[in-house]
């Protein structure tokens, strides 16, 4: 876990006056920031914190003299940085700044339609506070107002009501400034102006939802949302998103139960005020028709039959009971239900077969996670003060969307360099200004730089090995990124055979002391452990077999995300699964044990940084239970008890044991794997997830889906005339497992790499060609 | 149209006219006028891609122009200077007296595409008022009867020439492509100044009044 | 003696003065050799000590603007003229470039030089497209002529011109919405500071200037600042051409001393149509707020008319006899800043909605003496609250008119519409259908 390190930087001081207060505030801050500071809100629309300044609404004007000597006219307090001797008077002080600024709110209003009842801004509408804060009671125009049609879709998700936008180009200045996205634009001139995208290219931004947000009226709603609830309705609950690694601070809005909305939150250190579309509206996983709300047992007649708890419970220690059994986690639980999976392992299944990796994984990435990931210590703060950022494995704005946003904020001073290893400069890589190159030609790395890996690295031996020398060699900090929120913390909860709690090797005998001790217990498993693809090996094989596993208890692990054989291999094996939803795991599991989701329970992720993210339970009707405490009453049952009750008791507990300050495993490098080399109509697949694609958590919610880019297989130009096909021709790609069918876009890369999305709709890669990478054959569909 | 590589090549030259390409933008979408007569979605995407835009950006700078055609104009624009002035003067008797001759309104065009009418703000002639442009040559000191006339001469394919301008008045698309920098050759055509330009040089020149 | 001191129009009467042996035979060039032989800081001190203002409306001190631009930074500087001439009522420098280019571009090269610019720009608004061609065969001419590219005149000085064809904004005449527009942005005014000397155009330091005023340059180049100086008023040095047109005799251009007087322009000018009276006019587009008969003897130099509450702005004098009826004047005008508001901030944009709605009904006869109050105090919510000056350009034919002419507007109230014939006010005599 990472704490803030401040540097101290000496930044002048300025001292003003408003409205016959003093401030003293750094040099630099706009005025109506330091008004902001001492309480007194002075009404504005364009003006964001985040965004550059646009003095465009006029809503802020306020007297200002500096020195005494006086502006002729109200400045707007938006776009004035503090200066020595300034004197401010705002509308409180100021009789011109305040018919200045009921002047402009009596004109943003002439054109605006009174639809307030029927819309979803009403009741936390910045236009319809400030009109009453700062307006005229009645308007004098009596004239015409401007109309359009309304609403208009300017993407799937994102509706548009000209009518009722005030042109503070938030929106605008967002796509451009924060998203890099440029696709909303302010067209045509004049009291015709107007938010607007190219007729043929709607809005498709990852980030779209910000707009929505950020928009001080309800010129911008989100699709899903319309007419849905109003404020003064939902209850709202601060949460963590659960999408990724990337750690956003969320608010939850929940009516009778239910989430009708989720915001980005405020966290200057982390997410600032932004989020991306996945963690904003894919939330209907909660509520789908395939989420289990009863225990299930199958029955002699091979079927699942819902049960009480206490029979489902009694089913499943009886399964385990005295049997090898092993624990897969996945990436997606919480800390304190990571913890609890650990915990359950070692207790009371007396077993280091832990792993919490449901994806292609290797040996040296477990070394590396143990040796340097647990420990690593970069930040976004690490970010932002970088000269160069390495992005080897990852690719931010698919797999990490907020450090892509933090990366972007500096590439657009010109302040950042950024280095990918990936095979083609992705729509991300470009925004970035990303250059290409193999981890061994990278040079010119210092000690500011940030090395960013990501978890597809350990998809090829050795490749982690490399990153780590560049590091080394370089004195560059590392940052491991995975791309779901629970890894991190699995790892901090020892989710994984290697490691014990707090990072303590299980291999140490010191640190297996510490950890039994804590626990009350005399002794841990001391064996090596294994991984998850041994573990389901173990699984397949003959009972006899001493290294044969018995049975596994799942949680929230799709055996796709690990490879094409790992269902079945599950087949003939004890299952205890703890889901949410009916998947590919229940429908082969003996108990099925339904679990609380994100928003029904409290817990903790760790970002990509090592950053708790603690969030509390947001439906409070909710029954369900966290996986933790039902792993606790399934230990009971068994009679090793892990007395993890409740989350919050696993969170004190998780903190009593600290992080462990003994010796640490090192690093077990690995030989670099020889590149293939392919001939004639061969050619090396690479491949990462889409933001948007057909992840588990996205499902129900198709305004989302509709803004998916599209999936297409990047060529070389070279490929593309060998194969004779141009964008948008459809290729074949196969291997000797099966074949997927592609349109094409042509893009630079070497002529012998291949590049396809992992999940996406048509191009799901371990399902149809059963990998995710390697060699295979591409002819023109 | 679509863009044939010869086009392609005279976008090129264009943008590398500027130190920075985006700068291009507005000579490119006065030639994209001047290949299809006004903006299309095909112009658009190509000059999005030429500059490395995305298309909203195009979108953004050609709906804030006037000049820009979202649709296909006349092959001989009119423009009546309706500000106040040249309105005052005459330009609203003119333009409502060829409006009714063409049976057309602003921004329409007629149904042989040869004329439309467009209410036009001040074009910087106001010694010459009323002022009328076809396809942005001066015409200068106009009357209801002279633009009714120059219209009829437009549709049978005998415009008067401009008052200052060249010899021959020239197409809609062929003047959208001196203003993308494609130089006609006709500078040299028209009148230095026309006689008010000179008038005051005139009166010195007499040595007073 | 006449008090007409025609420079920039002296040749005009050459059926080629557009050309460069045109120009080059009436003297031209010659102020290029004379100034590219000077360091270039004594050219910018010359232009100071000429007291050369600011044509194109505002008239800031050219020398001291071009004293702004930081030397010796290692950057790109940038000389932008501003060609984009669209105030209503302004018709000088279209005139000017059609029968001479090459004065333009004789001023470029030296102020270009001065400021350590070796790009160019003309931006010229599109809607000329005669005017057009005579710049780009000029910029084509001087170059074969090594005025303009690599080395010129032998000094080591290198200058590229390029011409850019704006297409229709207004807005495009304020120096930072043109920069942004020749960047290929919409047209909108930037914020300020930075201002374009520090950061102009692509964020270099820049100079934008008017048209005429880097037109007089050459001429004060080759006669010197007492020469210069020996015309004009105390602080407004210098002759300009002063454009007269609407109810006037003879319309034209007047190329004359700072300072002089409307009563003696119109005299030059045959005066007010026969049978006419003046009734209001302006001293420099329709931005400048009108006056009446009453200033007739107003001198038309930056100070003179700032102190009759108005501005000298462009020199565009339009005037209006009385037939015209000053709220249909006022309306139009109105109409043309609403059309041309650039829609950035609130005033503007909400507030020419407003007033094109508030004067259509005054002018149909709708509405109070209370309804005059609420215009005014809506003018006065506009006016220096906007992001640019295109707002308070809106609103001075507005306040200027009721200033002059609130009885014409009652008169609308009691006679239940307008009182005026417009078929009065036209050159013609009627309208045939």
């Amino acid at each position: 876990m990472t704490t803030e390190t401040s540097t101290a930087v000496e930044i002048e001081m300025i001292t003003i006056v408003i409205d016959g207060f003093e401030i003293t505030v750094p040099k630099g801050t706009l005025v109506i920031r330091a008004a902001e500071k001492l309480g007194i809100q002075i009404p504005r629309f364009c003006d964001h914190p985040l965004l550059d300044p646009a003095g465009a609404c006029r809503q802020c004007l306020v007297d200002i003299e500096i020195n005494g000597r006086a502006f002729p006219k109200p400045q707007a307090s938006c776009t004035i940085p503090v200066e020595n001797g300034m004197i401010v008077k705002t509308q409180l002080t100021s009789p011109v700044a305040d018919k200045a600024q009921k002047g402009v709110m009596e004109l943003l209003l002439i054109n605006h339609p009174l639809d307030c009842p029927v819309c979803d801004k009403g009741g936390e509408c910045p236009l319809q506070n400030q009109a009453m804060s700062n307006g005229r009671s009645e308007s004098r125009f009596e004239g015409v107002k401007r109309t359009f049609d309304k609403p208009v879709p300017i993407s799937s998700q994102v509706l548009l009501d000209r009518e009722r936008c005030v042109l503070c180009a938030r929106c605008t200045r967002f796509s451009e400034q924060i998203a890099g996205d440029p696709f909303i634009t302010l067209n045509e001139r004049g009291a015709l102006q107007q938010v607007g995208i190219y007729e043929n290219d709607p809005f498709n931004s990852y980030f779209s939802g910000n707009t929505v947000q950020i928009c001080p009226v309800g010129a911008l709603t989100g699709t899903s949302y319309r007419f849905r609830a109003r404020p003064f309705d939902l209850v709202s609950t601060p949460s963590a998103c659960e999408h990724c690694a990337s750690g956003c601070s969320m608010r939850t809005d929940i009516r009778r139960g239910k989430t009708l909305r989720r915001l980005a939150g405020d966290d200057a250190s982390v997410n600032e005020e932004w989020n991306c579309d996945k963690g904003r509206w894919a939330f209907k996983y909660v509520n789908n028709r395939e989420r289990l709300a009863t225990p299930m047992v199958r029955g002699d007649d091979g079927e699942l039959h819902e049960t009480s708890w206490p029979h489902a419970l009694e089913v499943a220690a009886a399964g385990l009971k005295g049997k090898r059994a092993a624990v897969l986690t996945g990436g997606r639980v919480t800390l304190e239900d990571a913890y609890g999976y650990s915990k359950f392992a070692r207790l009371a299944l007396g077993t280091n077969d832990i792993d919490f990796r449901a994806r292609p994984h290797t040996d040296e990435e477990a070394s590396f996670l143990a040796a340097v990931a647990q420990t690593a210590t970069t930040t976004y703060s690490d970010l932002d003060k970088a000269d160069h950022v390495v992005l080897l494995g990852f690719e931010p704005e698919d797999e990490s969307p907020i450090v892509f946003l933090r990366l972007y904020k500096k590439v657009r001073k010109g302040k950042l360099i950024i280095t990918t290893d990936a095979p083609f400069a992705s729509r991300g890589s470009l925004k970035l200004n990303a250059h290409r190159a193999k981890v061994s030609e990278i040079s010119g790395l210092t000690s500011k730089s940030v090395v960013m890996v990501g978890e597809r690295l350990a998809e090829t031996p050795g490749a982690l090995s490399a990153a780590l020398e560049l590091v080394n060699k370089s004195g560059a900090k590392i940052a491991w990124v995975p791309r779901r929120a629970g890894e991190r913390g699995a790892l901090q909860a020892g989710a994984i055979s290697n490691l014990l709690p707090g990072g303590r090797p299980t291999s140490d005998n010191a640190a297996r002391v510490d950890i039994s001790t804590a626990w009350g217990v005399s002794t841990l498993p001391s064996d090596k452990g294994r991984s998850t693809s041994e573990i389901l090996h173990a699984l397949t094989l003959d009972s006899d077999d001493p290294k044969a596993l018995d049975a596994v208890v799942i949680g929230g692990v799709d055996p796709l995300d690990i490879s094409a054989d790992a269902l079945s291999q599950l087949l003939n094996t004890f299952i205890v699964s703890l889901e949410l939803s009916h998947s590919a795991i229940t429908a082969v599991a003996d108990v099925v044990l339904p679990v609380a989701a994100v928003v029904e329970k409290s817990g903790t992720f760790l970002d990509w940084e090592g950053r708790a993210r603690s969030f509390e339970k947001a439906i409070e009707e909710s029954l369900n239970r966290s996986d933790v405490r039902i792993l606790s009453m399934l230990a009971d049952q068994l009679g090793a008890s892990i007395n993890l009750p409740t989350v919050a008791a696993t969170r004190r507990e998780i903190e009593s044991l600290g992080n462990w300050d003994g010796a640490r495993i090192t690093f077990d490098k690995s030989a670099i794997t020889p590149e293939n080399s392919v001939s004639g109509n061969e050619a090396i697949l690479t491949s990462w997830r889409q933001l948007l694609d057909l992840g588990t958590l996205q499902g129900g919610e198709d305004n989302l889906a509709g803004t998916a880019r599209p999936a297409t297989a990047h060529i070389s130009v070279g490929r593309a005339t060998k194969l004779g096909v141009t964008d948008g021709d459809l290729i074949k790609i196969s291997n000797s497992f099966g074949s997927i069918t592609l349109p094409v876009e042509i893009s630079e890369m070497n002529d012998s790499d291949i590049w396809a999305p992992r999940n996406s709709i048509n191009s799901q890669l371990m399902a149809n060609l059963g990998a995710v990478q390697g060699v295979v054959t591409v002819v023109k569909a | 149209m679509p863009f044939t590589s010869e086009h392609e090549a005279t976008m090129d030259t264009i943008i590398a006219k500027y130190p920075k390409s985006r700068s291009a933008i507005m000579p490119l979408l006065h030639f994209a006028q001047a290949v299809d007569g006004y903006v299309t979605p095909a112009s658009i995407e190509k000059i999005a891609e030429k500059l490395e835009l995305s298309t909203a950006e195009v979108t953004a700078v050609s709906t804030f122009y006037t000049q820009y055609q979202s649709k296909p104009v006349g092959e001989y624009h009119v423009g009546v200077c309706i500000n106040t002035l040249c309105a005052v003067m005459g330009g609203d008797a003119i333009y409502e007296s060829v409006t009714e001759h063409l049976g057309i309104s602003n921004h329409e065009t007629t149904s042989d595409g040869k004329v439309s009418i467009e209410r036009i703000e001040c074009n910087a002639a106001c010694d010459y008022a009323p002022v009328v442009m076809v396809n942005w040559e001066f015409y200068d000191n106009q009357t209801p009867q002279s633009v009714r006339d120059l219209v009829d001469g437009a549709r049978t394919g005998n415009p008067p020439a401009p008052t200052r301008g060249p010899k021959t008045l020239r197409t809609w698309k062929q003047n959208s492509a001196v203003l993308a920098g494609i130089s006609d050759g006709l500078a040299n055509e028209g009148v230095s100044a026309g006689e008010p330009s000179k008038l005051g040089l005139n009166i010195a020149a007499k040595g007073g009044k | 003696m006449t008090q007409l001191t025609p420079v920039l129009s002296a040749n005009w009467n050459d059926s080629d003065s557009f050309t460069i042996a045109g120009y080059k035979r009436a003297g031209g060039y010659a102020a290029v050799t004379k100034a590219l032989a000077m360091q270039p800081d004594e050219v910018i001190q010359l232009v100071k000590d000429a007291g050369l203002r600011g044509r194109g409306g505002a008239g800031f001190p050219t020398g001291m603007k071009w004293g702004f631009i930081p030397q010796g930074d290692n950057k790109e500087h940038y000389l932008v003229v501003n060609a984009d001439e669209s105030e209503p009522g302004t018709c000088k420098d279209m005139p000017l470039l059609l029968a001479n280019p090459h004065v333009l571009i004789e001023g470029m090269i030296i102020a270009s030089y001065a400021i350590r610019a070796n790009h160019a720009f003309i931006y010229l608004r599109g809607e000329v497209v005669h005017v057009f061609r005579r710049v780009q065969q000029a910029i084509e001419d001087a170059c074969a002529a090594g005025l303009l590219g690599k080395n010129i005149g032998g000094k080591g000085f290198d200058l590229e011109l390029t011409l850019h064809a704006g297409a229709g904004a207004y807005i495009c005449g304020e120096e930072t919405a043109l920069l942004d527009s020749l960047e290929g942005f919409r047209g909108q005014p930037r914020l300020r500071p930075p201002f374009p000397a520090i950061a102009g155009l692509y964020a270099k330091p820049t100079v934008v200037n008017n048209v005429e005023s880097i037109a007089s340059v050459p001429a004060i180049i080759n006669n010197g600042v007492e020469w210069f100086n020996s015309m004009g008023t105390e602080k407004s040095k210098g002759f300009t051409l002063y454009s007269l047109s609407g109810h006037v005799t003879n319309p034209g251009q007047f190329e004359a001393p700072l300072g002089i007087t409307l009563r003696e322009l119109l005299d030059l000018a045959g005066g007010v149509r026969k049978g006419h009276q003046i009734k209001f006019w302006t001293p420099g587009g329709s931005s400048t707020p009108m006056f009446t008969a009453e200033h007739l003897d107003i001198p038309l130099d930056y100070e003179g008319v700032s102190a009759a509450g108005s501005m000298l702005g462009t020199k565009a004098l339009q005037i209006f006899d009385e037939t015209t009826c000053v709220l249909r004047a006022a309306l139009r005008w109105t109409e043309f800043y609403k059309h041309e508001s650039c829609g950035k901030c609130t005033p503007c944009r909400e507030g020419t909605w407003w007033l094109v709605q508030m004067l259509k009904d005054l002018e149909a006869g709708k509405g109070t003496e209370a309804d005059l109050e609420k215009l005014l105090d809506l003018c006065d919510n506009i006016a220096g609250r906007s992001f640019c000056a295109l707002a308070d350009g809106a609103v001075a034919p507005i306040i200027s008119s009721l200033k002059y002419f609130r009885d014409e507007y009652i008169a609308h109230q009691t006679q239940g519409g307008c009182p005026f014939d417009p078929a009065a006010s036209t050159l013609f005599e009627s309208v045939a259908h």
